[in-house]
């Protein structure tokens, strides 16, 4: 009854949705899957309203529709239960049910609080949550959260003469295993009033669930599964299936690592419910890549390893010597470089110039008593520009007016230029063109042949395999497996997929 | 290279947004500057008498200027030590007490020791720049180590540092009659008194730290991104308190002239101080976010504020369309300098 035909969609410089055919029947529980930056989250804009496509049709019971805004979406009955709580915590359950629908709860400006109870009430009976309405919503587990969402989106029913369309933006991604069950057990209970849209990292969760499942990659649906046919091998394999290009990941210049000396030693280290239990050792001139989903813990291991989280138990070392103080001051101390995924947050300082950015981690090199010696600070700039062909005009320019490239290597020249020989890298290549990217690998070889003992987290597994010398993967904060990743023997896409999901 | 220059120019490269924000307080400063002397050739002109735009002016004139000196110092000091802070995104709303407690402290030791400069007196001003010191590092740490936001922090230190200084006066005011120390506004030296000078000295070292030391650097660093400030290692806290120390002495060097200025040390010293420099600092230029600006932006931001003020005087408005005139400019400045597409939410 719902179905987008041949919808397609543009952002620029990339083709997010090529001419996606999308089926929901009443009643279903539809899955989608697909890597990181398939298009999936695209497509689920489009369906609740939050994009607009710039081709094909959308329509329900055959009647073409357009959304303007998830509002007009939601007019339609269609529903979304966000990966990211959206409920605001310092609010009530009840008003949070009805945020932006409390009209129907108002006599002469005043709200019916008793009124706005008993409707909660109702909604909090159809997903089996026996809360008080006027809780704060804060007070809630995180589970309970996730009902209350789901029952907020179920007041649609109401609101709507026809179907309802939910979506399900990984909902158990927060959830222990009793809860998902309970989640599941709700959710085939609701089929009977609305169908679902149900996204997942999880493959076998979304095996368990769904009547049929959209397979999706590069902003295509590769493939439409039933239950009954599904299997993980097969959707795995057409999730992630295709060429690696050897030349441009650098491959051929990948040398052998020194395994005489370690740079980084992890001992059954562990952080809160971030990461559990794991163990590594970075040698000069390795890549180490970290491998997982978003939210494995691969980010939180880098923080440790730079010294801006302390671990919970386990010992860190840097250069033999045990870490006890986890600052990022003693870790720039160490020597150890961080540039991290948010550029512009965290990698450099816009409104701060060339040579200002790359001294600001070594400024007591560059001063004496407190005092800057500028014209160092420029000819460094000046040697780094050069050695890294950065584009800028001068050493005075903006920082924040480089492209993202740039920003980049000012970044690595930064750490470089200050002695740095263990770099944390936090998908270097993210928001960079292809030219860009290759600068970047370039740069990654060049400071594995300088003995650079690198840890790394890629955007893509493409990216990972081809850089990387040393491959562990990690799921839900806990080791999974270690790969070496040799020139001409390195781990198919397929082997790594298989032990994140 | 044409991600060089992907952001400048929407008008064609020759005005961009950054150079009108860069330029505009500079424009006002010029504006102003013709625009008094206009009123008074107007009033002139109705009134039938002879006038000479700009030469016959009393405002355009090397005395007022020197009035204008005079007046503007004080706070001049005050404004480049909340630079400073404004630069690392923070604020500090201390001034008047902390330059009420230096003045009156100030004034005590100086009669304490001999009431000259020619005597042990003259101890009493690195005395009181020590004070400012210890006022601004207490300050700091109230905001940083109890992790209080900077306004608060700073807005009650003030009201603790006037309290402070009544206490101390008992509401007397105490005069300062030396002629040497008086000499700060008595000697004139190429038509402007000696503070003026003084004030000028300490525009240059504040300058200096500003463009040539690691403090300096790190107040932009801190307010163009605390993150990767953060992440590259400084110690941002540290930076934040030395940032507040160093405002607190140039708010006792702002209480030492404004003693000088008029020979009287009170707890009123310190009042107005605090609309003026935090106008003044806006005005000038200085985004209230952190990490642009810095203290030349404060030296025109100060002359704009008090041109206002003594231009209203020399063409008779009253006191109050002066402070309704400044709390627009304000604003105005504001809204020049923040880049609202940018700016979704604001608290």
């Amino acid at each position: 009854m719902y179905e987008l035909r041949k919808v397609d969609k543009h952002f620029p410089g990339v083709h997010a949705l090529k001419e996606i055919d999308f089926k929901v029947n009443r009643g279903e529980i539809v899955g989608l899957v697909g890597e990181n930056g398939a298009g999936k989250s695209t497509l689920m804009k489009v369906i609740y309203g939050s994009y607009q496509p710039d081709g094909g049709t959308i329509t329900i019971d055959d009647k073409a529709v357009r959304f303007q805004n998830p509002r007009q979406a939601m007019e339609h009955g269609i529903g979304m239960v966000f990966q990211e709580q959206s409920l605001i915590t310092n609010l009530t359950v009840m008003e949070n049910i009805f945020l932006g629908y409390e009209q129907q709860f108002v006599n002469f400006g005043v709200i019916d609080w008793k009124a706005m109870a008993e409707a909660a009430r109702h909604q909090l009976k159809k997903v089996k949550l026996d809360i008080d309405p006027s809780m704060t919503t804060s007070q809630l587990s995180f589970a309970q959260r996730q009902l209350v969402e789901l029952a907020k989106v179920l007041t649609l029913e109401e609101r709507i003469d026809g179907d309802l369309v939910i979506l399900l933006d990984e909902p158990t991604s927060v959830l222990a295993k009793e809860e998902v069950e309970l989640l599941f057990q709700l959710v085939r209970d609701l089929t009977k009033r609305a169908s679902f849209i149900f996204v997942s990292h999880r493959m076998d969760e979304v095996l368990e669930l769904s009547d049929r499942i959209y397979v999706m990659k590069d902003g295509e649906v590769v493939d439409v599964v039933e239950q009954k046919d599904a299997e993980v091998d097969a959707i795995q394999h057409k999730m992630v299936g295709r060429e690696v290009d050897k030349e441009y990941y650098r491959e051929q210049k990948q040398k052998p690592y020194d395994a005489e000396q370690v740079l980084v030693t992890f001992d059954s280290v562990s952080l809160g419910n971030r990461y559990k239990d794991i163990s590594f050792e970075l040698h000069p001139g390795e890549v180490l890549c970290l491998v997982g989903t978003e939210g494995s813990g691969r980010e939180a291991i880098l923080r440790t390893v730079y010294g801006l989280d302390a671990p919970t138990s386990g010992s860190v070392s840097i250069k033999g010597e045990q870490v006890s103080r986890f600052t990022a001051k003693s870790g720039v101390a160490r020597g150890v470089g961080y540039t991290p995924r948010e550029r512009k947050v965290e990698g450099i300082v816009a409104g701060m110039n060339v040579y200002e950015n790359m001294t600001l981690s070594q400024m007591d090199n560059y001063s004496s008593a407190g005092v800057l010696n500028i014209s160092e600070e420029k000819s460094l700039a000046r040697t780094w520009i050069e050695k890294l062909a950065i584009k800028t005009p001068d050493v005075y320019k903006d920082c924040g007016g480089l492209s993202g490239g740039n920003q980049q290597k000012v970044v690595l020249a930064k750490w470089r230029s200050g002695g740095s020989d263990i770099i944390l890298l936090d998908h270097p290549t993210r928001g960079l063109d292809i030219g860009a990217k290759e600068d970047v690998y370039e740069m990654v070889r060049e400071m594995s042949d300088a003995g650079v003992g690198i840890v790394l987290v890629a955007d893509t597994l493409e990216e990972a395999i081809g850089l990387s010398h040393t491959i562990i993967v990690i799921k839900d904060g806990e080791f999974q497996k270690r790969f070496d990743c040799t020139p001409g023997d390195k781990p198919s896409l397929y082997d790594l997929v298989h032990h994140m999901i | 290279m044409s991600d060089v220059t992907a952001q400048t120019a929407p008008f064609g490269g020759l005005v961009t947004r950054d150079q009108i924000v860069k330029w505009a307080p500079l424009l006002v400063l010029a504006v102003l500057l013709l625009l008094f002397p206009f009123f008074e050739w107007l009033e002139d002109f109705r009134e039938g008498k002879d006038h000479v735009y700009l030469l016959d002016s009393r405002f355009f004139s090397i005395r007022n200027a020197a009035r204008i000196g005079i007046a503007a110092t004080p706070a001049l000091m005050v404004a480049i030590g909340v630079t400073f802070i404004i630069i690392m995104g923070s604020i500090d709303l201390s001034m008047e007490g902390t330059v009420s407690v230096c003045a009156v402290l100030f004034a005590f030791a100086f009669l304490a020791w001999g009431g000259t400069l020619m005597s042990w007196a003259w101890l009493a001003i690195p005395l009181v720049l020590l004070v400012g010191a210890i006022m601004g590092f207490i300050n700091g740490l109230v905001h940083v180590r109890l992790k209080i936001p900077s306004f608060m922090a700073s807005l009650a230190m003030g009201f603790v540092g006037t309290g402070f200084a009544l206490l101390l006066t008992g509401g007397d005011r105490i005069r300062i009659e030396d002629e040497l120390f008086r000499s700060l506004l008595t000697v004139r030296w190429l038509n402007f008194p000696i503070m003026c000078y003084v004030a000028l000295g300490f525009l240059l070292i504040a300058w200096f730290i500003q463009s040539r030391t690691t403090l300096g650097r790190n107040f932009y660093a801190v307010g163009g991104g605390e993150e990767l400030a953060h992440a590259s290692g400084l110690n941002v806290n540290r930076v934040r308190i030395m940032g507040f120390t160093l405002a607190g002495m140039f708010f006792a060097v702002g209480a030492l002239l404004a003693v000088g200025r008029i020979g009287i040390a009170e707890t009123a010293t310190g009042n107005n101080f605090m609309f003026v420099s935090i106008t003044a600092v806006v005005v000038g230029g200085t985004a209230l976010w952190g990490g642009i600006g810095g203290v030349w932006n404060t030296l025109v931001g100060v002359l704009i504020v008090n041109v206002i003020n003594n231009g209203m005087v020399v063409i008779g408005l009253p006191g109050y369309v002066q402070d309704g005139v400044l709390g627009i400019l304000v604003i105005i400045a504001v809204v020049l300098s923040t880049d609202r597409k940018s700016v979704s939410f604001v608290k």
